[in-house]
């Protein structure tokens, strides 16, 4: 085990011979070094941290079981709800809300044990691939500043690969956790639709919303992943029934899985030959390893993507109808409270949102709404369908992360479209609602970390982390 | 289906209370467009006989114990408005009339 893992920090401070406001000092200081180049965070939140550092010393030294995370420094994506403590959503229209309340997540990570570090930046309202649609500026990725590092959870992602962090959350609607980790080189993971409580997520489109880990080693997202799963009856989309563990079967090995490579993501548009190439020698890997690889068809992925780009604006559209400027957050001036709510979202919300708010808007307006959001929610099901027919054949599912490495700052901001197509291996698991991991493979051509994805019918979230273990091995 | 015209980006950012420019109708009009064209590929699927699916996981009747519990403090929540009178949020005349 990894000294500056999580799972090892955990073993040293729980076992006393690591103090974890050390611990926690040796992040700060990784962050007060570094963020002012990288720009992970929104807000580091270094007293808090020391002083719930301080106390978990000292329940450990009056021999209480402080948990499985005791003294882990953890980044929180800044749409996660923290108590007293600003949550941005990197939108201006939030400016200044400070919840009354934490997510549920968040109270699972303290209550084992962990330390929040603090809040990272992302896509306004995890709208975006590569966290340049921050009204508080661009992250960059720690392996090469001049290039994004993915998104919209490219802050955590960033956190984790700089190391200021062992661990991270992030939420992934269309592959906003798996995406950054592909190209920052961590590991990234979507569980399954229902598996995590969304309570104190900032919705964006609720039915594709997943709340996951980012780590640097396959087994540190599998423990973190197990402490935030499980029932929550403060989310009615969670699932009741208890979630299998995932850490105790990681070292059980592939021999005798069948590994299906989906066909229509390995062949999609834009993947660059580079990661087709780490893909294929993931496949080999597991291959070597005893596992029965195949191909694979998933034929409905091909429209994945349009339909994608349907349902979440459209869900996009409702959900961001509250920021009006009466409860919370920004409120612009006016004679009216009709000019009132008009200035305010104008002034509040950048382009890429208003551009989603104006799609979705558009595909559930009156006329439209049979062509586009109807036909888009069928589709799901063609997926959801195809999905299962493959899962006949094969226990896991394979293909690219991301199409490329990570790419320039500026290099795709003109187009949105070039940029959705970012996310066209990703969004059929969040359509699905089935769990998906990013693993890092290698590299491209420039030098930087390829992803390639397991992917694993719902709640077989332990059979996928074997996997992600056994291609995490195979990489060394 | 015919394309997106400026007046229907004009019509739903009015629908989403979002004031635009003049060249930002234009720049999203194009925008809007080429996304849209993009998804001609699902308009064009005939797919009648399929069920929408609108959640993945389908829970139904989803109940709790009808039993009082903490909900959040008014005053905390009030905090965080940009207005508030006498305990409650407070905004601009709705009718447009001064007060």
């Amino acid at each position: 085990m990894n000294a500056d893992s999580a799972l090892g920090i955990a073993a040293a401070v729980r076992s006393g011979t690591r103090r974890a406001v050390e611990v926690v000092e040796e992040h700060l200081t990784a962050i007060a070094a570094r963020d002012g180049e990288i720009h992970a965070f929104n807000l580091v939140t270094a007293e808090e941290a020391r002083q719930a550092a301080l106390a978990l010393d000292r329940r450990i030294a009056a021999g209480e079981d402080p948990g499985p995370l005791a003294g882990v420094p953890v980044a929180l994506k800044d749409n996660l709800a923290t108590t007293g403590v600003a949550t941005t959503c990197s939108s201006r229209i939030l400016e200044g809300w400070r919840p009354p309340y934490d997510a549920t997540v968040v109270r699972r990570l303290t209550d084992a044990g962990a330390v929040i570090v603090g809040k990272t930046n992302l896509d306004e309202f995890a709208m975006g691939s590569s966290t340049e649609n921050s009204a508080f500026g661009p992250t960059r990725n720690p392996h090469d500043t001049s290039r994004v590092p993915g998104g919209s959870s490219g802050g955590s992602a960033a956190a984790v690969a700089a190391g200021f962090a062992p661990l991270a959350l992030g939420s992934d609607t269309g592959g906003s956790i798996r995406q950054p980790a592909a190209l920052c080189g961590v590991v990234g993971m979507k569980p399954t639709y229902g598996a995590v409580s969304r309570y104190g997520l900032v919705a964006f489109a609720s039915s594709l919303d997943q709340i996951g880990p980012f780590a640097r080693t396959v087994a540190d997202a599998a423990a973190l992943y197990e402490v935030i799963a499980g029932h929550d009856p403060l989310d009615t989309t969670s699932i009741p029934e208890a979630v299998p563990p995932v850490s105790a079967g990681l070292g059980d090995g592939v021999a005798g899985l069948r590994v299906g490579l989906v066909t229509e993501l390995c062949e999609a548009e834009g993947i660059e030959a580079d990661v087709s190439a780490r893909v294929a020698e993931a496949a080999a890997a597991l291959e070597h390893a005893g596992a029965k690889v195949g191909d694979a068809t998933v034929p409905a992925a091909v429209y994945g993507l349009s339909a994608y780009y349907l349902i979440a604006p459209a869900e996009a559209s409702s959900n961001l109808a509250r920021y009006d400027g009466v409860r919370f957050g920004l409120r612009v001036d006016a004679p009216t409270t009709g000019e009132m709510y008009d200035r305010t979202r104008t002034e509040g919300f950048g382009a890429e949102v208003k551009r989603r708010i104006m799609l979705g808007t558009y595909a559930l307006s009156a006329g439209y709404y049979d062509a586009f959001y109807g036909k888009a929610q069928r589709v799901r099901t063609l997926i959801l369908r195809d999905f299962d027919a493959a899962y006949d054949e094969f226990d896991v599912l394979l293909s690219p992360t991301s199409p490329s490495t990570a790419f320039p700052l500026g290099a795709k901001t003109a187009d949105p479209l070039t940029m959705y197509l970012n996310d066209v291996c990703t969004i059929p698991s969040n359509l699905a609602g089935h769990p998906a991991i990013s693993v890092p493979f290698g590299t491209g051509d420039d030098g930087l970390p390829v992803g390639v994805q397991v992917m694993a019918p719902a709640l077989q979230e332990a059979l996928m982390f074997r996997v992600a273990a056994a291609l995490e091995s195979a990489a060394r | 289906m015919a394309q997106i015209t400026r007046e229907d980006v004009a019509h739903v950012a009015r629908l989403a209370r979002l004031q635009l420019t003049e060249d930002e109708l234009d720049t999203f009009t194009g925008q809007l467009a080429k996304v849209l064209d993009h998804a001609r590929d699902v308009e064009a699927l005939d797919v009648g006989d399929v069920p929408p699916t609108s959640h993945p996981y389908p829970l139904q009747n989803v109940l709790r114990p009808d039993e009082l519990r903490p909900t959040l403090d008014r005053d905390e929540v009030l905090a965080a408005a940009p207005a508030t009178e006498d305990g409650r949020f407070r905004v601009p005349p709705v009718l447009g009339e001064a007060p």
